[in-house]
């Protein structure tokens, strides 16, 4: 079995910084890598306030978090990549971007290093191709928040081995999490039901079937769903729905993941949801969209 | 406020002893009809105008099948309604009520009040096929049970990802096993011929579980679910 000591992470977004505190906290020696020290010095700000958090509610001891910070380090130098065992990159949803990151990481890492992508809606045997070791990468799709939630979406590309996707997936248990396998297949299964879903409320909305209330309120009460479509998308942000929507449509063009007009719209309003106010509700007033 | 109920029979969404049924009076300014012979009894009300409302209990049909429709000024104080249920499984506490559009404001807080009253909450819609809850869930299982065929991941994989990922209380394979496939198959059915799109198809694994049911009701075998009667609008 591959022996998986230390993690390397790509990109200090949100999704890297998050899946940063997941493996420091397994007890993983971990190395988050970004060409911004600004980048850096924000997800280490973040992550030591998640630590404070979980101390303050027992959830972990001080102890254990000098611990695990002790085992994030953070750097700006690829060449310092060269020490992990796999390396998770979570940067911008774009090929060549990833592309041009893999290559260099190609050179930096030790060949027997596995590589995996924390990609929602690119392809894995695409995103593999331009990695120069495409039988030693996986898909590993964790849900944001990553240091939160337990599931990991496993893909195999299509020329991912075997022993590759193995390691991968103890690494997955090892990690605390909980691996589903799915198909190398556009949006996987979380995105690939959730975007039609969510644009089939906002057509419910457009075409004036019920006001957005209304529909949260029969999905939350009749299905038990934790929350409504449009609350979700508000919380979401409507800009980044419409990107992943527009990658799965892209992919799949199949029609309910084509973006609703009222998508496009609203976003030229400035409505992207909560964090501008106002999305399919009114923050201040609590007031509906159209209401 | 004072309403009272005519059952036509047959209703399968109220109890006896529920509080819808325990709150009513012999008369008021509400009538709430229940049954599959709801909408037919409107014409045999008296006084109906005269009513805050008339509350008709609907299956799958539209409300307009009841009233009529004219050029898109439909609506005064009849309403329609439906305790929401998935096939099998026991009704939830959600009524979907649908207006029309010149249904009085009077008349929808009249019939909120009332159901609310009685324990309920209600997703206020218009008159189309489907509604709110059917209309978005019906492509979502369809999808899944393609999905399923095509091996995109196990059925448990499948489940335990949308519930994991989205907190969604069951996953959609083992909700369809549990509240029977043959039911969805007959709703999903009903709106692809209301809408003619492609996501209402039913699902291949919908369709066979249909085809038996119906083939085991003829040989009089046991059958698993009830099959509701067919309500295309």
């Amino acid at each position: 079995m591959h022996n998986i000591k230390t993690v390397g992470v790509a990109g200090s977004g949100t999704m890297g910084a998050g899946i940063a505190i997941v493996a420091a906290r397994a007890g993983f020696k971990t190395i988050v890598f970004d060409t911004q020290q600004a980048a850096l010095d924000r997800a280490r700000k973040q992550t030591e306030g998640f630590f404070a958090k979980s101390v303050e509610r027992k959830k972990l001891t001080q102890p254990q978090v000098e611990t695990m910070l002790a085992n994030l380090t953070a750097t700006t130098r690829i060449d310092d990549m060269a020490a992990c065992d796999i390396v998770i990159e979570a940067v911008f949803e774009n090929l060549k971007v990833k592309h041009d990151l893999l290559a260099q990481l190609n050179k930096a890492c030790k060949p027997e290093a596995l590589f995996a992508s924390n990609t929602s809606t690119l392809s894995i045997t695409e995103i593999a191709a331009g990695s120069g070791r495409d039988e030693k990468f996986v898909g590993m799709h964790f849900c944001l928040p990553a240091q939160l939630m337990k599931l990991i979406e496993m893909s195999p590309g299509l020329r991912t081995s075997d022993e590759t996707f193995n390691a991968a997936w103890d690494f997955a248990k090892a990690l605390g999490q909980i691996p589903v396998k799915t198909k190398d297949n556009p949006g996987f299964i979380l995105n690939y039901f959730l975007v039609p879903f969510n644009n089939d409320a906002i057509r419910l909305v457009e075409a004036g079937v019920a006001a957005p209330a209304d529909i949260d309120r029969a999905i939350k009460v009749g299905l038990g769903y934790p929350m409504g479509p449009l609350e979700l998308l508000d919380l979401v942000g409507l800009d980044t729905h419409l990107l992943v929507a527009e990658a799965l449509y892209s992919s799949t063009h199949e029609p309910r993941a084509a973006v609703p007009a009222l998508v496009k719209r609203m976003i030229a309003a400035g409505q992207l949801g909560r964090k501008t106010g106002q999305g399919f509700y009114t923050y201040k007033t609590n007031a509906m969209f159209g209401g | 406020m004072q309403y009272s109920v005519i059952n036509t029979g047959d209703s399968n969404a109220f109890e006896d002893d529920h509080a819808l049924l325990s709150n009513a009076s012999r008369s008021g300014e509400v009538v709430v009809i229940l049954g599959t012979e709801a909408g037919k009894s409107l014409s045999e009300l008296r006084d109906a105008a005269k009513k805050t409302a008339v509350l008709i209990e609907l299956d799958g049909e539209c409300l307009g099948v009841h009233t009529g429709e004219s050029r898109g000024e439909e609506g005064g104080n009849v309403l329609g309604f439906s305790r929401f249920r998935l096939g099998a499984a026991e009704p939830t506490n959600l009524v979907e009520l649908v207006r029309q559009p010149r249904t009085t404001d009077a008349a929808i807080a009249a019939a909120k009040a009332i159901f609310e009253g009685a324990g309920l909450q209600v997703a206020v819609c218009g008159d189309f096929a489907g509604r709110i809850i059917d209309r978005l869930v019906r492509p979502y299982y369809n999808a899944a049970l393609t999905r399923l065929d095509e091996a995109l991941a196990s059925a448990d994989d499948l489940d335990t990802t949308l519930k994991l990922g989205l907190g969604y209380p069951e996953g959609p394979i083992a909700l369809l096993e549990r509240t029977g496939l043959e039911y969805h198959c007959q709703v999903t059915q009903d709106l692809f011929e209301a809408y003619g799109e492609g996501a209402y198809a039913p699902a291949r694994r919908a369709r066979v579980a249909y085809m038996r049911a119906m083939a085991q009701r003829e040989t009089g075998a046991a059958q698993l679910f009830p099959i509701p009667p067919s309500n295309g609008d």
